[in-house]
């Protein structure tokens, strides 16, 4: 992949702790899977940055040579690729999402 | 875009032979899928890497003429 988008993204992981590469804004999700992970970050009242990938091709192309992973949303934390809306969704439910916040010292309401 | 239920039954079949495919057209789209698959080649992998297997296993589709699949993957 480009070098550039390859930079801009290493940034946008690096500076934002907990991000999500989704379709809309937390506000306005423009997909159902991407209001689904965004709902669950919003439940456990977690400070979380969304990155519209509908309003910048080269960062939607770019996160998934990225990430490895075909599909949007994306959520990083620390700069960790933890997984699409089903891996966010069975961890959520099995209080595995809970845990890695805490092991990555992310404030989340328990 | 879309993509026949059978060719992503077949696709997964011919890259995971041993996979128990559960598999459903949530919309009647032919585009957006739910699919349970059970196979011994994920055990000892992390979700990430068995949800990778089966995108592998639909080489490049998914993303582009399947639209959503989502995906429930067990080891057996």
């Amino acid at each position: 992949m480009n070098e550039n988008i390859k930079e801009r993204i290493n940034d946008i992981v690096k500076k934002n702790e907990v991000c999500l590469f989704m379709k809309g804004t937390p506000e306005v999700p423009q997909c159902g899977f991407s209001l689904a992970v965004s709902n669950m970050l919003k439940h456990l009242e977690v400070n979380f940055t969304g990155i519209n990938v509908l309003e910048d091709q080269e960062i939607r192309e770019g996160i998934k040579a990225y990430s490895d992973w075909p599909t949007i949303p994306q959520l990083y934390i620390k700069n960790e690729f933890i997984g699409g809306c089903d891996i966010v969704k069975e961890m959520f439910e099995k209080g595995e999402l809970q845990t890695k916040l805490e092991e990555k010292q992310i404030t989340y309401k328990k | 875009m879309s993509l026949k239920l059978e060719e992503i039954k077949s696709l997964i079949k011919e890259a995971i032979p041993d996979a128990e495919i559960t598999i459903q057209d949530t919309a009647g789209d032919e585009n957006h899928y739910s699919a349970t698959i059970k196979s011994k080649a994920f055990s000892g992998k992390s979700k990430i890497e068995q949800h990778k297997l089966v995108y592998k296993a639909l080489k490049g589709k998914m993303g582009n003429e399947l639209h959503a699949l989502a995906l429930n993957t067990m080891e057996i």
